[in-house]
């Protein structure tokens, strides 16, 4: 199948994943130099469960992108296929790009004036570049989650509201619907179902993130795309937002930005491994896709050696 | 130093130590710099304080004599008598002016250069522009009044009037304006505009839904400074026309004054040997009025801003 | 799958993006016309001035400064500016700089929460009012005592009273540069257990000091600039041969001048004893200019340094 002479390059995503892992065909694989002890101790665990249908539809189908700020070329050349209902989580060392390939998904890049995207985006088909695109819609549909987190600095019950608000829902009653549906979807409903009127900000770091799952699910997106969404919180919060992901992930697909491995393991359904490589010439770093399977495979068996030499702690 | 000081014969090693570390030497330099700086701090200190303190003595006569009747009085011929009312009238619709006129333009270029505009050199030009108009002399913005506002546009503004110089502070004080608010919409922090991009809102509602909520005490507090400011020059008043004799009836469309030129022509005028009230007791009075109400408004804005911050900090 | 119109987006909503849009940049522009418009005005009064005195370069220099007489001697208030602006900075700077080295470097926390406000009160505090602390304080209790001039209004009771309007500027501009300067640079020089005199002067200063020149630049250009303390208490005379000045001679400014052509002593409606305001005042701007563009290149040498 591959030429061995060649360097093994990082699987197309027109590949279509397989459930079970394979082993690798290719002989220029090379071999783990840890013992099998060694490896297995430091490897994150795939959940079970994390079953991928290789069929599901395309929502988001990238070709080639590569974003560029200025004439720096920050990532390139990434190509893979999103699927609906399942968590893809994008890992790598800081620096390889899965943060600006994250907000291509959204346009958020738009905001940087030097920002340029090169390849194809299509999302449900329609090129999400496309210069008759506008934006904002798009950022009705794909929805974001920050690192960092962000309510607005209003009451709770307003902070989900806002965005039906601004797609033109007035009644009260409609309104008092979707933010008891969107806070209970974002399980956060039963701890503030009594104080709704008072501020987003007096919640904690856990509850206002998940108040920012709650807002964005509350604009009735398709897509939640989160940027390394619990690296602000403490581990018991976290928890509850990887449950709350496996949870809704049956209306949502989800996309999601981290730099924890066990989290990717624990949450995702496939994973696409990102790392950079050093410009000799220039000495600046392009980030680019190394690998995109099943998170089963690619913590258990992947097909390149730098994915394996990353999951098991050896580099980054 | 510990090492390589020799002590005196039989101390130990921390004795030594001890010794160097809570020896007074005495530092010379820094006392002499210390003392000058003082003497400069309260040096300026007093300066304020001998400024206001002599315009409230001169200003006692009128005070206790004339009372609030200065405030309605009309300008008279004598001293004793004399009113700041067509002053009060001016200032006043001077002061409505400025804020009716900078809020939409100062704030609405402040939006632009902040939330829309790329940074290319274009915006780079305009940036330039506002700086360098901010230290243009308050004179020649009296001349650009004199010219634009009293004499092309005199069909809508009544030739030499209120309303002419309105306009002529609102410009004055417009580049302030401009700056301070943008320094305000700077400060609003990045995460609230993700978070509304996020949820799919469009740049104009990022903007008035949580970018100017957040700016609105930074900016409110730039535009009661520029009130501050607009209400105290005089320079342009001179060079619109503004009266300082007899004005029985002020109007928006006709002859105006207003306080600070009150306070010029009045300063100048030469006490009469005798007199219990002269015009200095009046320009006094008038200056204190003014004052009042500069520091008010200055207040009120240190009062905004630190309040706000608090909210801020709270966050 | 979707079509693209549905990523199309409201079509109202979009217009009402691009008005907005708009208008905001419409409030920005109208800054570039008022720019041009007093460039207008002034250039083109300045050239009415000159076709109506039939210019020569000679007039410049004819001494004293007469208008109605049509004698021009731009020397005398230029002469008046400088005079004016230099006593005002040997006030502004010792106690500008001196209140912000203060502030920056030695106060206590408590003590700046009291300055400061002080500092901004005395900002606050409008030329009409120095002004009138002039004619009334400086003048006849300080200057006339010590120094007997022979007019109570002259160039030094003015200049003084400039300085004490520049003061809160300088102070301001100058204690932004000093915090300017990195905490770590103070850090190093107590570090090698310097005393505070000593960083102060061989360290924070020397590091601060293309923000001290901005701030020194920049006042001057407010001193030049200032006109209500310059026509009150300068003491209008036009006459004296320009060579011979002292500071407590009376003295005009180029701002002065500008409010006399136009509602002074020798206000005369149109005619070049008012033209030639249009012409002191195309100087004066394009003095101020210069003067706030170098002070904004070394503000801009600071930013760049940290």
């Amino acid at each position: 199948m591959t030429d061995p002479t060649q360097p093994p390059e990082p699987p197309q995503s027109d590949q279509e994943p397989n459930m079970e892992p394979t082993t690798s065909t290719s002989e220029n694989v090379d071999v783990a130099t840890t013992t099998p002890e060694q490896s297995l101790a430091t490897r994150p665990v795939a959940a079970e469960g994390n079953i991928v249908d290789p069929d599901a539809e395309v929502v988001f189908d990238m070709n080639d992108v590569s974003v560029l700020y200025g004439d720096f070329r920050a990532v390139r050349g990434a190509t893979m296929k999103i699927r609906k209902n399942q968590i893809t989580a994008f890992i790598g060392p800081s620096g390889c790009g899965k943060t600006t390939m994250l907000r291509c998904l959204n346009r958020m890049n738009d905001f940087i004036p030097t920002a340029k995207v090169e390849g194809t985006i299509t999302y449900h088909g329609v090129d999400l570049y496309d210069p008759a695109v506008n934006s904002t819609e798009v950022r009705r549909r794909i929805g974001m989650v920050f690192q960092k987190p962000n309510p607005f600095p209003k009451s709770i019950y307003d902070n989900v509201a806002y965005g039906p608000r601004l797609a033109g829902v007035r009644k009260r009653a409609e309104l008092d619907e979707v933010v008891e549906k969107s806070l209970r979807g974002a399980a956060l409903w039963d701890e503030v179902k009594d104080r709704l009127k008072s501020s987003g900000l007096s919640l904690s770091g856990g509850q206002q993130q998940r108040l920012c799952i709650a807002r964005a699910v509350a604009v009735g997106p398709d897509v939640i795309l989160m940027d390394e969404p619990c690296s602000a919180l403490d581990p018991i919060a976290t928890a509850r937002i990887e449950d709350l992901m496996r949870e809704i992930k049956a209306d949502y697909t989800i996309v999601i930005v981290t730099h924890n491995m066990q989290q990717a393991a624990r949450v995702s359904d496939m994973t696409a491994f990102y790392t950079t490589e050093v410009n000799p010439e220039s000495d600046r770093r392009t980030g680019h896709l190394v690998e995109y399977n099943p998170t089963v495979k690619m913590f258990s068996q992947p097909d390149d050696s730098r994915t394996e030499q990353y999951v098991t702690g050896r580099f980054g | 130093m510990a090492l390589m000081t020799p002590g005196k014969a039989g101390q130990t090693a921390s004795e030594i130590t001890a010794a160097q570390l809570t020896s007074s030497k005495r530092d010379v330099a820094g006392i002499v710099m210390l003392v000058a700086l003082l003497l400069t701090i309260i040096s300026t200190l007093l300066i304020l304080f001998v400024l206001i303190g002599r315009v409230v003595r001169d200003a006692i006569p009128v005070v206790t004599g004339e009372g609030t009747a200065f405030l309605t009085n009309t300008i008279g011929s004598n001293p004793a008598t004399t009113g700041i009312w067509p002053g009060l009238y001016g200032s006043f619709f001077i002061g409505v002016g400025v804020v009716v006129l900078t809020i939409p333009i100062g704030v609405g270029a402040a939006i632009y250069l902040e939330e829309y505009a790329k940074p290319n050199a274009l915006t780079n030009v305009l940036l330039v522009n506002i700086r360098n108009l901010a230290g243009v002399p308050s004179v020649i913005y009296g001349v650009l009044g004199l010219i634009i506002f009293v004499g092309w546009l005199k069909p809508i503004t009544g030739g030499s009037s209120v309303i002419a110089a309105a306009l002529t502070m609102a410009v004055l004080v417009l580049p302030i304006v401009i700056i301070t608010s943008m320094e305000a919409i700077r400060s609003v922090p990045e995460g609230l505009r993700d978070a509304g991009f996020g949820v799919g809102s469009s740049r104009w509602e990022v903007t008035k839904d949580h970018v100017l909520p957040y700016a609105a005490p930074g900016i409110l507090t730039g535009i009661v400074l520029s009130l501050a400011r607009a209400l105290g020059e005089a320079a342009p008043l001179i060079m619109l026309g503004a009266v300082t004799g007899l004005l029985p009836q002020p109007s928006l469309d006709g002859r105006f004054t207003a306080i600070p030129m009150l306070i010029y022509n009045w300063s100048g005028r030469p006490d009469l040997p005798g007199e219990e009230i002269g015009w200095s007791n009046a320009a006094a009075a008038a200056g204190l009025v003014l004052l009042l109400l500069v520091l008010s408004f200055n207040a009120l804005a240190i009062y905004l801003r630190n309040r706000f911050e608090k909210t801020r900090i709270g966050q | 799958m979707l079509t693209i119109q549905d990523l199309q987006g409201n079509r109202k909503q979009a217009n009402r993006e691009r008005l907005m849009r708009r208008l905001f940049g419409l409030a920005a522009t109208l800054s570039i016309a008022i720019s041009l418009l007093i460039l207008y005005v002034l250039a083109d009064g300045a050239f009415t001035f000159m076709v109506g005195i039939d210019w020569q370069w000679s007039l410049l220099t004819d001494t004293g400064w007469f208008p109605r007489r049509e004698r021009f001697d731009l020397r005398t208030i230029v002469t008046g500016s400088i005079i004016m602006g230099t006593v005002a900075m040997f006030v502004a700077v010792p106690f500008g700089l001196g209140t912000a080295i203060y502030l920056s470097e030695y106060a206590s926390r408590r003590v700046r929460t009291v300055v400061k406000p002080i500092i901004e009160v005395l900002a606050g505090i409008p030329s009409v009012i120095v002004g009138f602390f002039a004619l009334k304080v400086i003048a006849p209790d300080f200057v006339v005592p010590l120094f007997d001039p022979t007019t109570s209004r002259n160039m030094l009771v003015a200049g003084l009273g400039i300085g004490i309007l520049v003061i809160p500027i300088m102070a301001s501009l100058s204690e932004d540069a000093l915090s300017a300067v990195p905490g770590s640079l103070r850090e190093a020089s107590y570090g090698v257990g310097a005393k505070r005199v000593t960083t102060v002067t061989k360290v924070i200063i020397p590091a601060a000091v293309s923000g001290l020149v901005a701030a020194f630049i920049i006042s001057v250009s407010r001193a030049i600039g200032e006109t209500m303390v310059a026509t009150m208490a300068g003491g209008f005379d036009g006459a004296g041969p320009y060579s011979g000045w002292s500071v407590l001679s009376p003295g005009l400014t180029m701002t002065a001048a500008m409010t006399n052509a136009a509602g002074g002593t020798d206000a005369v409606k149109g005619g070049p004893s008012f033209d030639v305001l249009f012409f002191v005042g195309l100087l004066l701007f394009l003095i101020t200019l210069v003067l706030n563009s170098i002070g904004a290149k070394f503000v801009n040498r600071v930013r760049q340094k940290y």
